[in-house]
């Protein structure tokens, strides 16, 4: 702090401060806490507010708990994000590594235009082009029984929709920290163990992967964070049956009335993401600054 | 307008490291000052002091005999030249010189005159509207010096400005620093950790040891009656015996060595009875054997330079011998393992106690 | 290479293949229905050719307004977030070590919470002082996570900053405030003009955090989103063509001026 107002002189200083104070107390930690405050306390009319009955409580919390088709969105929504961290990473793995340490730098520089471009995409975008090729009557439909492959239209919209909208939106994600760890490997350590015998799958495994954790574990945490927290995917690539825990949020906002309810809800999935980055920065045994890159 | 500095009794730590302890000396207005040190010494740790990019943890500084005290870079009639330049490397060379006077205040047409006279003066005329990058390593290095001067300073700090540059051109710009201090007048403070330059350079030297001030002398003196063991050792090539003092007398001190008595000039702190060693430069040892202070010696090798042949090998008594010996005075080059003997004059010898 | 080698490497070029496919497919198929005939954007049956649906995609009202509300929120979502990021980044490099990674965990947390949360939450932070969602709110939940991005592409610049520059600047007289304007601030541009770039795009699509913040507003996205659920024709799949070429445009322009800055920076730094 001091070394600020050295370098910065007492104006300068005190405004970089106030921007920062201003963003961090009332950008990030204010609404924060107001939302667990409105998640401790039960829904009132305007009346009621700061009467009696306005004490906090666990209730909110507890109605997730006991609400059976809550609780069973929320543990799919968790499960099916897992599900789209694991398949992102097995799609992009293969391809980072290539990019890293395979391709010719002409590739490469095309092949890092070919996955930023679509990135530049708007999500919601990229989410109708899937919305649209998994249409009932929609191209893929069309393909497969002109190939023979089905002998009718498959509703693609559903749980296969939403992960294919999924893996495909945060491909980036994950593939380029990926990239970024495996290219900081040096050739002849792979070829040394290859020069050793070892087989493909025990050089990735025992080299490869071990050396690109910090980048494996910073694609996992964000693709599993931004899955979870997915709303155009389950929306748009949805059905009633592929329902997302944001658009159960969503709902307590916006048709359900209850505020205090939706931000119990928004406190679990923030509560959620917390922890998966806490256990996989545990497990992968990387720290917070190595992520955000 | 040039100024003095009077540092009196600074220190700086940083934290537990202890960088510079109780210096005092004082740098006329005008002088060619230089302070020498071997890496890690608090040389450029004095020079920030002086700049006010620091503040000493004790003592004071004084410019122009004004007490520096709160007062920060900017305020301070100083600029520095630093050991990595630091030139701006999105303005152009012109814009670079003229920063200081942007920072005064003055017109964009003026700042453009002073800028180019002072390209003039390091012969870069021209060269205004390159960037610093496309420069090469000595005419940065006189951007640098072109841009501290623009503001008049009352005092410049160079700190190893020539570090970077190859020996040819390190010479070069010696020259041609010594020549435009004398232009200017502005009192320089001048770094190094390389004693020709500092020498060749300077009106007096002060030499620094792990923190400590050794001595503030001009070149002469430093090498002609070093005031500390470590000046001793680390200005010139020596010749260094132990011994023990057995007596004074007016001036002339007696050493009890391996090698038998010998005299040289009683330094600063030497005492009867104390441990002390004798520092004889290698150009003093005179080849043969004379009435007193003779020395024996085996020699190991003889490089032949021309004029000069270096001798090296070990005295007697074990320790290093390093004489510089005219060539006509040395008949055949010896062979290795050849014994000879040495003498020399005792004003020519120093006798310094152990620290 | 051994026959394995040989399969290996045609699977892989396979995969490849399919990997660009699957990367495409969506951009094209999308763009392309554009043209169709098809009430219903497909691209099979293929109708006929039209450009009627640029045409309707044109004549849109509700679709410009969609489009001044966006620019409106990211215009002002870049005046607070490159100032504010700029200052995170400044104040966090010269907080010492421990109270460095304090800091520095709260001001990535934004990027590891769900855009919904955050647009929850300043949701319920704002009704407190009876300040419903709108734009303002559009642009505070916006710019609460923006300004990550832009402190950390400004901590990565900032890396390579040599502070002795500032030193040398004070040591010429200059004040610490034009020491910051003609020293540091120059040396920040083309950090602040990517992350400017940057923001913008994210500010253009964001949906999550502003589904929750909108109030009565419609900014593109949710524009296109409601399209899709209440009445998609291909005038949605005319207007996601125009801004696909447009990002695609501004990412290769992008792409291409940050190599050639690469190229100059290396000629513009001094070697120490
Ligand atoms: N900011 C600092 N923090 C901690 N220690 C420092 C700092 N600056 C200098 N030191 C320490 O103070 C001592 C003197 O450093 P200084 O830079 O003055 O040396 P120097 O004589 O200029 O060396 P060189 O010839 O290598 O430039 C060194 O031991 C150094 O490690
Ligand atoms: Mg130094």
């Amino acid at each position: 702090m001091r070394e600020l107002f050295q370098r910065f002189g007492g104006w300068l200083a005190s405004f970089f401060l106030i921007l920062v104070a201003i963003w961090l107390v009332g950008m990030v930690l204010a609404p924060n806490l107001m939302t667990l405050d409105y998640a401790l306390r039960p829904n009132l009319p305007p009346a009621r507010i700061g009467g009696p009955e306005d004490s906090y409580s666990l209730a909110n919390f507890a109605y997730l708990a006991n609400e059976a088709v809550h609780r069973t969105i929320f543990f799919k929504t968790v499960w099916a994000s897992a599900l789209v961290t694991l398949t992102t990473f097995v799609v992009c793995y293969p391809i980072a590594f290539w990019m890293a340490q395979r391709a010719t730098r002409a590739q490469l520089s095309i092949a890092l235009m070919a996955l930023i471009v679509p990135f530049f995409v708007n999500e919601v975008l990229r989410t109708l082009g899937w919305y649209i090729i998994l249409a009932y009557r929609g191209p893929l439909n069309a393909v497969l029984l002109g190939l023979g492959i089905i002998e009718r239209p498959v509703r693609w919209q559903g749980d296969l929709g939403v992960l294919a909208g999924m893996v495909y939106a945060y491909i980036l994600f994950m593939l380029l920290p990926i990239y970024n760890a495996i290219e900081s490997l040096e050739k002849a350590q792979i070829e040394a163990a290859r020069d050793l015998g070892a087989p493909v799958w025990r050089i990735h495994w025992r080299v490869v992967i071990p050396h690109a954790k910090a980048g494996i574990a910073t694609g996992c945490v964000f693709t599993f964070m931004l899955a979870a927290g997915s709303y155009v995917a389950p929306a748009l690539l949805g059905s009633p049956g592929s329902r997302w825990f944001t658009e159960i949020i969503y709902n307590w906002f916006f048709e359900g009335g209850d505020w205090n309810r939706g931000a119990a809800y928004a406190l679990v999935l923030l509560a959620l993401c917390l922890l998966v980055v806490l256990v996989t920065l545990r497990i992968f045994r990387v720290n917070l600054a190595d992520v955000a890159k | 307008m040039s100024h003095s500095v009077e540092l009196s009794g600074i220190g700086m730590s940083f934290g537990t490291t202890r960088a510079v302890s109780d210096v005092s000396f004082k740098v006329e207005a005008g002088e060619f000052f230089s302070i020498l040190g071997p890496s890690g010494c608090g040389k450029t740790t004095i020079l920030r002091m002086i700049a006010g990019f620091i503040q000493p943890t004790e003592g004071r500084v004084l410019i122009g005999g004004r007490d520096m005290k709160g007062l920060g870079p900017n305020q301070r009639p100083t600029a520095m030249i630093f050991q990595s330049l630091a030139l701006f490397p999105l303005m152009p060379v012109w814009e670079n010189i003229a920063f200081g006077l942007e920072a005064r205040g003055i017109s964009r047409a003026e700042r453009r005159r002073k800028a180019d006279e002072l390209l003039k003066l390091i012969a870069l005329e021209g060269y205004g509207e390159r960037m610093p990058g496309e420069l090469s390593g000595g005419q940065r290095q006189r951007v640098a010096i072109a841009r501290a001067l623009a503001v008049e300073p009352g005092v410049l700090l160079l700190d190893e400005p020539l570090s970077a540059l190859d020996l040819k051109l390190r010479q070069h710009m010696r020259a041609e620093l010594r020549a435009l201090q004398r232009r200017t007048g502005v009192t320089f403070i001048y770094i190094t950790h390389d004693q020709s330059e500092a020498l060749a350079m300077s009106d007096r030297v002060a030499v620094m040891s792990a923190g400590l001030l050794q001595q503030v002398a001009t070149p002469r003196q430093l090498y002609d009656d070093p005031a500390t063991p470590f000046v001793a050792r680390f200005v010139g090539e020596t010749n260094a015996i132990p011994g023990r003092i057995t007596a004074i007398d007016g001036g002339t001190a007696t050493l009890e060595t391996g090698l038998g008595a010998l005299r040289g000039r009683a330094g600063p702190g030497a005492q009867v009875g104390g441990q002390a060693t004798l520092y004889v430069r290698p150009e003093a040892l005179i080849p043969g054997t004379d009435d007193a202070n003779n020395l024996p010696a085996t020699i190991d090798r003889v490089d032949f330079e021309g004029a000069f042949a270096l001798v090296h090998g070990r005295f007697d008594d074990g320790a290093a011998l390093a004489a510089s010996v005219p060539s006509t005075r040395l008949a055949d080059a010896p062979e290795p393992g050849a014994r000879a003997s040495f003498s020399f004059q005792p004003r020519h010898g120093v006798v310094l106690a152990d620290a | 290479m051994s026959g394995a080698d040989r399969i290996f490497r045609a699977l892989f070029v396979f995969y490849l293949a399919g990997f660009a496919f699957y990367l495409f497919a969506p951009l094209v198929i999308m763009s392309a229905a554009s043209f169709n005939e098809s009430r219903f954007p497909t691209v099979i049956p293929w109708q006929g050719t039209t450009l009627d649906w640029f045409r309707a995609m044109w004549a849109d009202r509700a679709m410009w307004e969609a489009l001044w509300t966006s620019a409106v929120v990211a215009f002002f979502v870049v005046v607070i977030s490159i100032p504010a990021g700029t200052a995170a980044a400044l104040v966090l490099t010269t907080l010492h070590a421990r109270a460095r990674s304090f800091a520095y965990a709260l001001m990535v947390s934004p990027l590891l919470t769900p855009g919904v949360v955050i647009g929850i939450a300043t949701l319920i932070l704002w009704r407190q002082v009876g300040v419903g969602g709108g734009l303002l709110l559009i642009v505070i939940a916006q710019a609460s996570f923006i300004i990550c991005y832009v402190m950390l592409m400004v901590v990565a610049r900032l890396q390579r900053f040599d502070r002795t520059q500032e030193e040398a600047a004070l040591g010429l007289g200059a004040s610490r405030f034009m020491v910051f304007r003609r020293v540091l601030l120059p040396f920040l541009r083309p950090a602040l003009l990517a992350s400017a770039g940057l923001a913008v795009l994210q500010s253009f699509e964001n949906y999550n955090t502003t589904l929750f913040v909108r109030g009565f507003e419609t900014p593109l996205t949710v524009f296109i989103a409601t399209k899709v659920r209440t009445g998609l024709t291909p005038a949605v799949n005319a207007l996601a063509l125009i801004m696909i070429a447009v990002t695609v445009i501004g990412a290769v322009a992008y792409e291409l001026a940050r190599r050639r800055r690469l190229r100059d920076n290396r000629a513009a730094d001094l070697p120490h």
